[in-house]
């Protein structure tokens, strides 16, 4: 399997998603400039995590407007897995393919440490091999990681189960303390209506090597490998 | 011809930044302050023949790239 890890200027976690994928889980990983208009046949694509375009007017806004990103449209309208982790998710928000936006952290401070959330669907290419109400500790490295939506949208994101990771004490507990930046109903990541696009604050490429505090992210890496080809073609025939 | 476009967060999303301004001025005295919000003020420098094509560009392109309907909102002036 072929992960595509999308590089932005400014991004700075682009290696540790091609180290996870490729050395870790031993697949191919390449990775794509924002000027580039194809994905050369990548079966998985990787928004990584970094402050693209020096996170300049608003978080992920210009970088939305890359070149790639169109081919990246195409790839999840056509099923493709898809997962924005970080400044990756704040560019799916930007670009549409996820509802909402995020704010300032509600203490304006930027959070670098380890949190954890807890798995709320199984449904999705990123957590098919997780259990749900699984617990997993993950770090964060964000000061715009605080979700914002519109009343209906939050409704119907929770209607749907579209609201995949929420942040969680240690038992699993969704809690206000428990909640790193003020995000509604502690929503730490949530998927596209087709499933297919994930998009999350905390940083599963990171903790993917128990010498680096948790291997709790293998789970995501685990489960698109082994269900990619599952969840193809689900909603829309993909021809890529 | 030259637009002014504001943006704003929407009055029905918390903004931190001006409410720890609004703090900050509240413990320098300044008690007569109720609420602030903080914004981004662009200013677009635009070869529009009218001021109405000025203003119909400056929209557009607030739209799509200066404001994220989401979260904020905008008011564009022209100089006439």
């Amino acid at each position: 399997m072929t992960f595509a890890v999308i590089v932005f200027p400014g991004s700075n976690c682009d290696h540790d998603a091609y180290h996870a994928a490729k050395h870790v889980l031993g697949q191919n990983a390449q990775f794509i400039w924002h000027k580039e208009t194809s994905l050369k046949g990548a079966d998985v694509v990787i928004l990584p995590g970094g402050f693209s375009h020096g996170d300049y007017l608003r978080t992920g806004a210009i970088a939305r407007f890359s070149p790639v990103m169109t081919a990246v449209a195409e790839f999840a309208r056509t099923g493709g897995p898809v997962l924005g982790i970080c400044n990756g998710f704040q560019i799916l928000l930007e670009s549409g393919l996820l509802p909402g936006a995020m704010l300032r952290n509600r203490d304006l401070k930027f959070h670098c440490e380890h949190v954890r959330v807890r798995v709320e669907q199984v449904d999705t290419p990123f957590t098919a091999r997780a259990t749900r109400g699984q617990v997993l500790e993950l770090p964060i490295a964000h000061g715009e990681g605080n979700y914002y939506a519109d009343p209906d949208v939050v409704r119907d994101l929770e209607s749907s189960g579209r609201i995949v990771f929420r942040y969680c004490t240690a038992d699993g507990e969704i809690s206000e303390a428990a909640n790193p930046n003020g995000s509604l109903n502690n929503i730490a990541g949530i998927c596209s209506e087709g499933r297919n696009v994930v998009g999350l604050m905390p940083h599963p490429e990171r903790a993917c090597e128990s010498v680096l505090g948790s291997a709790d992210g293998l789970v995501l890496f685990e489960s698109v490998i082994a269900t990619a080809g599952a969840f193809v073609g689900q909603g829309a025939v993909r021809t890529a | 011809m030259r637009a002014r476009v504001f943006v704003l967060l929407k009055p029905s999303v918390f903004d931190p930044q001006g409410q720890t301004i609004a703090d900050a001025l509240h413990s320098m005295g300044y008690e007569t302050v109720g609420d602030v919000r903080q914004g981004k003020y662009f200013e677009l420098e635009l070869r529009s023949s009218s001021a109405d094509q000025a203003r119909s560009l400056a929209a557009e392109v607030a739209d799509k790239l200066l404001a994220n309907p989401v979260i904020e909102s905008y008011r564009v002036e022209v100089d006439q």
